[in-house]
């Protein structure tokens, strides 16, 4: 309020590539009204010195919609994985801690490649196979209240904050997290993709599927979108245990 | 098989109730026949000592399942990384706790077996009343078994929670949180069954 050289510290964690150590550097700049932690690093970017006074690399990170939906640039900031875009300086406790999600591999500072969560969802074939040799027409409708809540189910941006915050997605397990799980359900709710559903309750009952879970649920307290990722987790157990005795005990019919 | 890890976690899962919550339950109860007397208790136990088949039923019922459940429960427990520091959720430190109750309750559980089970089958003690209170005269190991029957009571309430989710009959927020307060009071009853019988040797 009327300060005349209030400032803002930024203690980041960086490293200059996947391979290399990483090490922390700290910098201060002026604080302007209303500035998130996207805008602190633009201005860090602009003029990368560090507290020392010594002139640095920028720091890099990626980013994207600017409004939270795109996932872009989740980070962990003050131990916890959000987006950057919305964490707003005024909000946030000083100094401003900055990490990388290092679930995922670092590729550069606070950037991180999130391909294992698009592999994951090829893995769990998390769409509606709509494709065929000639027109299959259209598909059922889908009933307008199951569509409202599906829409829940669907705003997932695949940003990572619930596989950064699982105590049980690390590199000593190949636990898919809670994201593509949930898509899982989404898509098996799809009246079209309800016919495959099969397919993607196997695909996550294999190896590093929905028994990885461990109900900390990190997840679903974590997740920028509120999707009700604990409930899916939960849902699909359910479906996991009929397709469990139906794969076992089960008729030759193609789909439950 | 393709989902032989999700067979496996799905057995540590039923196996951690039946049998063995099952197990703990009734092994708490008799115990408690400790609070009725020095007679009462030889009686429960000699009864328990002397079922049919008792080999096979602590085999099958027992150790087997036990085993499976401590040797894949370390497994799941050294394959987290526990952050309940930054996420500090009530269910991430239950979470947390369950994994450290486990580990300690492996280490406990051998000790316990050694010394009264094992010692008996061996020849070197009988299971009596007057074997519990040699072992719990000792301040120390008295401490110990009250730390193993909480953190045993625990383990099988907050196993009971996840049991429930784990199988998909728990999925609404609200059955999940009222299965909380239904676990608590089994934690509660729990350990108070087996801490009443715990003194009741000394």
């Amino acid at each position: 309020m009327g300060e005349a050289a209030k400032t803002v510290i930024f203690e980041i964690e960086r490293r200059n590539s996947t391979d290399e150590n990483s090490y922390w550097e700290k910098f201060e700049l002026p604080y302007r009204a209303n500035m998130n932690v996207i805008s602190a690093l633009m201005e860090i970017r602009r003029n990368p010195v560090n507290t020392e006074g010594k002139k640095t690399t920028p720091v890099t990170w990626d980013m994207n919609c600017l409004e939270e939906v795109c996932g872009a640039c989740s980070m962990v900031i003050n131990g916890k994985a959000r987006q950057s875009c919305t964490a707003l300086v005024d909000q946030l406790e000083q100094p401003i801690r900055l990490q990388p999600m290092k679930t995922f591999p670092v590729v550069r500072d606070l950037i991180v490649d999130r391909s294992r969560m698009f592999d994951s969802l090829k893995k769990v074939k998390a769409w509606v196979p709509i494709d065929g040799t000639h027109d299959l027409g259209e598909g059922p409708r889908m009933p307008e209240r199951k569509r409202q809540w599906a829409y829940e189910l669907s705003k997932c941006m695949t940003c990572g904050v619930c596989l950064e915050a699982c105590p049980n997605v690390n590199d000593k397990s190949d636990f898919i997290g809670a994201a593509p799980l949930s898509q899982v359900r989404l898509m098996n709710a799809h009246p079209t993709g309800s016919m495959t559903r099969d397919e993607r309750l196997n695909a996550i009952m294999g190896e590093g599927g929905l028994a990885s879970c461990g109900n900390s649920q990190n997840c679903v307290e974590s997740c920028p979108k509120g999707i009700p990722l604990t409930t899916s987790i939960a849902a699909l157990n359910r479906e996991t245990t009929v397709q469990m005795f139906r794969n076992f005990f089960g008729s030759d019919h193609a789909v439950g | 098989m393709e989902n032989r890890e999700f067979l496996l976690r799905r057995l540590h899962s039923l196996l951690g109730i039946i049998p063995i919550g099952i197990f703990l339950t009734q092994h708490l109860i008799v115990n408690h026949f400790a609070t009725q007397g020095v007679e009462a208790f030889n009686n429960a136990s000699h009864f328990m000592a002397n079922l049919p088949f008792v080999i096979f039923l602590e085999i099958f019922v027992i150790y087997l399942p036990l085993m499976y459940h401590a040797f894949y429960g370390l497994y799941i427990a050294f394959t987290t990384k526990n952050n309940p520091g930054h996420y500090s959720y009530m269910r991430n430190i239950l979470f947390v706790a369950q994994r450290y109750t486990g580990i300690f309750l492996v280490i406990f559980i051998a000790w316990h077996v050694f010394e009264t089970r094992f010692q008996v089958a061996i020849g070197a003690a009988e299971a009596n009343f007057n074997m519990m209170a040699n072992i719990l005269d000792n301040p120390w190991m008295l401490a110990f078994y009250i730390a193993g029957v909480l953190a045993a009571t625990f383990h099988l309430a907050n196993g009971l929670w996840s049991f429930l989710v784990t199988w998909g009959i728990t999925q609404s927020e609200k059955s999940q949180r009222y299965t909380t307060y239904f676990t608590l009071l089994v934690f509660i009853v729990l350990s108070i069954i087996g801490i009443r019988a715990l003194f009741a040797f000394i």
